[in-house]
């Protein structure tokens, strides 16, 4: 068996988001060293404050300031820190109930040790230098043994206030196809096309996926189809893809290897665009390095029946 | 045993637009849930569980975004379920919240399904960097044209019919409020010279992009009993997949699309269903998609679908109207876009579409589908309850 | 007024189990290669084809390994054709087992065959699960799986409900019971460990690892037919809570209690509960919050300290817990999935054996 392939496959995405009224206030607040909470009917003060109330399911609306300061209600010392995380050096995470609110803030505490750090211990908020409005605004918590600060009367009335955020997200991966999928990726960088046979229906699946999708059976005589195949059917795509850097109009087509019970998709080249037609015999156009067939071409066999491949469109 | 018949007492949507900047994703699907509570006159406290469902959790970047909504949807100290079947997404939600009151485990269910697509970009989350993939060639039009030409193959349509469908859709959407396009100087003309993009499918042929959300309340035959507005009564609801790709799949009229009507109809008792169901609200998100589907769903013989639409049958005010809401073309929060047809379908029954209302309308089927023409769900709503 | 506490028409039982045996990594297999055989065994056990099947749903995620409409690919190893009556969460498979459990209850179908996956070694899923928190405000901190267990399990020791030598024990208890599970990644005598994010050391943590599951569900005498022993769901429910961890009490999981008390757990004693309890302190809440005494055997699988294959860990505590009926070790049992940070979202079962 070949070896099976693995690669990095980053998925990464600058999220736009948008805020809402409550959250609005809470993340232009930060940005004016301000922290607000919200007040429930019954009186008690959420921070940070959301938009609906965890018990009763209220829109909560009235927002009131709270102080920088607060104490610690749990906590967990983490001593190696990961990427996007508040500290780069080891930290502390706590959940913080400000002064003057009932619930508790998740955020980072800047302690020299996990001794140094208990709960109901005092703490304060340490600004981030550059603020933006959002949660990284709060650099950190800090330990503070004063008293308790005096919040102000801010309303979250702001003049300026942020409608949204973008949150930037990076996740990693190691991609691997399994068995089936690194056999084919292997046979085709001979510029081979191999797919796999089903044991009960015989059909013969390229790409092969290592199950027979009608049968629900393991796949695994491996079967040569090709290199010729029959354009089943195709569209003229006329607008540019941002990432692909082909010319348009060009012609991505549905094609019937030869052999294969399924077609795959590729694009015509060789051909005015416009002369493109069901049936049409093709076959790959390969360059150098590159793992599939740069596109397709004409063989310059005469087209195929229509009832040859109508069951293969 | 018999089940519980399911009745549709409360509707709610967001106005649909390209991005709602004003509002979080909670906000958002709180919108339309609060609506839906308003239209059933009931509040947070009468509901017993919440359904919710989405199309991939890329598309806005939380995954299992339901974890987080547990507070703006009320569903704090219940039941929550997640479902996602891709496009069809919007109408499994609907469905298996209806199993839940029809299985006798809840009396009045909420169901809500959204998406935000400005949160980010949907082509992003369709086409993630997967190694030693081939990059996608086409876009998403490209995946579905060459199916629209194999239809046209073989039913040999005049090139004109994508066009009729997208020209009828939009028209309807301006007498639909919430609907996201309201093209107010669209012309037959406008849509036939707007540019092809993946010939044979023009851009005035293809969907939107909508940040948007839609609610409804089921709830059993006491809690019918207690609506304050006609109820919509489920007269059958099924679901069938079948595998993405495999050989010998008829990507113009799919196996699983004829087996899921099929089930409705015997469930609901419709012998002849062009002559039994009043209009439909399918999901076509390309207008091509129309004739296909009237064929898929029994509406005409294969290869007639074409001429309903071009003898005007599906207008609003044809004999068989379709998409009177404007449909998935004119509105597509691709995970709410299922559950919208759903539940445009429930309004028409209880006659409270507004300006898109077909008169004495019924028997409506809401259609949706997913995946690559895989996963479908259906479900026939009525303005009487089964056993009447 | 709800018809919540009419007792179910019909009775619906696990008749058949199957899980892969659960490893750090599946590389040189695909989601469907992985999840093929474990279809084919709950098949095979009880002679159903999936054209027999009534309904067929799965739980999966997208985040876990990268890649949108994963499920729909793991679909091609169900043999969908002619086409199913088919649902998916995007949840703990444990959820999945529940949408079937009232699909059988209408009576629209007989049988339902329940499966889901979870390939963790692709991504880190310490980092993927930060994605599940609140977009604005928590998520950005990018804060871990860990980081949030060990929050709540310092929660726990200040309130005086636990040590870090008892969250030991419960690690080492469940990697000894492992050693007779032939299915489990992590099993036998294991260090304890340096902390990961403190109080939480290595072996307070589940392992990182890859695995599928299937169920299959029957009603009445159908169950009868295909299993000698049904384990009967006597009852079943789930329950959320809010999301902020700062609103909730860590300390405590009414969601679970809830769950338990809508399943009718608390009606009678069980002898044997299979909890999901990825970290060993969320044991300890669990249990008090179910009301399990030390006379009910906890996770004799090993649990998810054994083997933590995410979005089916959920599923394997209920197979686990049926597979026990079924063998007659057990009378009455309970079964537990959550979900969600901090044991956010909890579901309960009952299962029971027919008096012997």
């Amino acid at each position: 068996m070949p070896e099976v392939l693995q690669a990095p496959l980053v998925v990464e995405f600058p999220f736009t988001r948008s805020l809402g009224p409550v959250q609005s206030a809470f993340l232009t607040g930060l940005r004016e060293r301000v922290v607000l909470g919200v007040r429930t009917g019954d009186g008690r003060t959420l921070v940070p404050p959301v938009e609906y109330d965890p018990v009763t399911a209220e829109e909560i609306r009235d927002l009131v300031e709270v102080a920088p300061t607060g104490t610690v209600t749990t906590w967990a010392w983490n001593h190696e820190p990961r990427r996007g995380q508040p500290l780069d050096a080891p930290f502390a995470w706590v959940l913080v109930r400000l002064d003057g609110a009932d619930t508790a803030l998740l955020h980072a505490l800047d302690a020299p040790g996990p001794d140094a750090v208990h709960t109901g211990m005092r703490v304060r908020i340490r600004w981030a230098g550059e603020r933006t409005g959002a949660i990284t605004d709060i650099a950190c918590f800090e330990p503070y043994d004063g008293p308790a600060a005096q919040p102000g009367d801010h309303t979250g009335e702001f003049a300026a206030p942020l409608t949204g955020i973008v949150a930037p997200a990076r996740l990693d991966y190691t991609y691997s196809p399994g068995r089936a999928q690194s056999a084919y990726i292997h046979a085709l960088s001979q510029q081979r096309t191999v797919g796999e046979r089903c044991p009960s229906c015989r059909k013969v699946y390229v790409p092969p996926r290592g199950a027979c999708p009608t049968c629900g059976l393991a796949t695994a005589e491996q079967v040569e189809v090709g290199p010729r195949g029959t354009v089943t059917t195709f569209c003229i795509v006329n607008i540019k893809a941002k990432n692909l850097d082909i010319e348009v109009p060009y012609v991505y087509a549905h094609i019937a290897l030869d052999g294969a019970d399924l077609a795959l998709h590729a694009r015509i080249g060789g051909i005015p665009y416009d002369q493109v037609r069901m049936g049409l015999r093709v076959e790959p156009v390969w360059t150098e390095g590159a793992r599939f067939p740069d596109h397709y071409r004409p063989t310059g066999e005469p087209d195929a029946d229509y009832e040859t491949y109508k069951e293969l469109l | 045993m018999s089940k519980e018949p399911v009745a549709v007492t409360g509707i709610g949507q967001t106005k649909h637009v390209a991005a709602r900047r004003d509002v979080s994703i909670a906000g958002l699907v709180r919108e339309a849930a609060r609506s839906a509570l308003d239209d059933a006159e009931l509040t947070w406290a009468d509901i017993d569980a919440v359904v919710i469902g989405k199309a991939p959790d890329f598309f806005e970047g939380v995954m299992m975004p339901e974890l987080y909504l547990a507070d703006a949807l009320g569903a704090v100290g219940k039941p929550m379920l997640r479902v996602h079947t891709a496009g069809s997404v919007g109408g499994s939600t609907a469905l298996v919240a209806a199993g839940l009151v029809a299985a006798r485990v809840h009396g009045t269910v909420l169901t809500l399904a959204f998406e935000k697509q400005s949160e980010s970009n949907a082509m992003w989350g369709l086409s993630l960097p997967i190694p030693f993939q081939q990059p996608l060639l086409a876009g998403a039009g490209g995946f579905f044209a060459p199916h629209v030409r194999a239809y046209m193959r073989r039913s040999g349509a005049p090139d004109t019919i994508g066009s009729l469908v997208a020209y009828k859709d939009r028209r309807n959407a301006l007498k639909n409020p919430c609907a996201h396009l309201h093209e107010h100087d669209i012309t037959l003309e406008k849509v036939q010279a707007s540019p092809m993009l993946w010939d044979p499918i023009r851009y005035s042929e293809t969907c939107p992009s909508s940040d948007g959300a839609c609610a409804m309340v089921l709830t059993d035959r006491a809690g019918a009993a207690r609506a304050p507005r006609p109820p919509a009564w489920m007269l059958g609801g099924a679901m069938r997949s079948e595998p993405t790709l495999f050989a010998g799949k008829d990507f113009v009229s799919p196996q699983a699309g004829k087996d899921c009507a099929a089930d409705v109809y015997r469930q609901a008792g419709i012998a002849d269903p062009r002559r039994d169901i009043d209009a439909v609200e399918m999901y076509v998100p390309f207008s091509w998609y129309e004739p296909m589907w009237l064929e898929n769903l029994g509406f005409a013989e294969e290869g007639e679908g074409w001429k309903l639409t071009e003898s005007g049958v599906t207008e609003l005010d044809g004999d068989l109207p379709v998409n009177m809401s404007g449909g998935v073309l004119s509105t597509n929060p691709i995970g709410a876009s299922g559950m919208i047809r759903f539940a445009e379908a429930a309004l028409q029954v209880r006659g409270q579409a507004g300006e898109h209302q077909v008169d004495g309308a019924r028997k409506v089927l809401g259609h949706a589908y997913g995946g690559g023409s895989q996963f479908f769900s259906m479900w026939l709503v009525g303005s009487m309850p089964p056993d009447a | 007024m709800t018809s919540e506490e009419a007792p179910a028409a019909r009775d619906v039982a696990v008749v058949a189990f199957a899980q892969t045996d659960h490893r750090r990594s599946t590389a040189e297999s695909s989601e469907v290669e992985m999840l093929m055989p474990v279809l084919h065994d709950v098949l095979a056990q009880t002679g159903l084809k999936t054209a027999d099947i009534g309904f067929t749903c799965s739980g999966s995620s997208d985040y876990l390994a990268g890649r949108a409409f994963s499920f729909t690919m793991a679909l091609d190893g169900v043999g969908a054709w002619p086409p199913v009556s088919e649902s998916h969460v995007e949840m703990d498979g444990a959820w999945a087992l529940y949408e079937a459990w009232t699909k059988l209850l209408t009576g629209d179908a007989d049988t339902a065959l329940v499966y889901s996956y979870g390939k963790c070694s692709p991504g880190s899923v310490r980092d993927v699960l930060t994605r599940q928190l609140d977009p604005y405000y928590v998520a950005p901190l990018w804060p871990d799986s860990i980081a949030l267990a060990a929050l709540q399990a310092q929660a726990l020791i200040d309130a005086g409900h636990t040590d870090e030598p008892a969250l030991a024990a419960v690690g080492a208890r469940s990697r000894a019971d492992a050693a007779a599970n032939p299915h489990a990644q992590l099993k036998g005598r294991q260090p304890q460990g340096d902390y990961v994010v403190r109080p939480l050391r290595t072996g307070d943590c589940p392992p990182v690892g890859d695995g599928a599951a299937a169920v299959i569900l029957a009603a009445g005498e159908r169950a009868r037919e295909l299993c000698a022993r049904p384990a009967w769901i006597r009852g079943i429910d789930h329950r959320i809570e809010a999301h902020g961890l700062g609103v909730r009490d860590l300390t405590d999981s009414p969601s679970a209690r809830l769950a338990a008390e809508k399943a009718g757990v608390f009606e009678r004693p069980v002898d044997t509960a299979e909890l999901h309890a990825p970290f060993s302190a969320q044991e300890v809440i669990l249990r008090r919050a179910l009301r399990l005494g030390d006379d009910v055997r906890v996770n004799p699988s090993g649990g998810a300290l054994a083997a933590n294959p995410v979005m089916a860990a959920g599923l394997i505590r209920i197979g686990e817990a049926a597979t026990r009926i079924h063998r007659g070790t057990s009378d009455r049992a309970l079964a537990h999935a959550t979900s969600g940070p901090c044991l956010q979202q909890n579901l309960v079962a009952v299962l029971e054996g027919d008096p012997r």
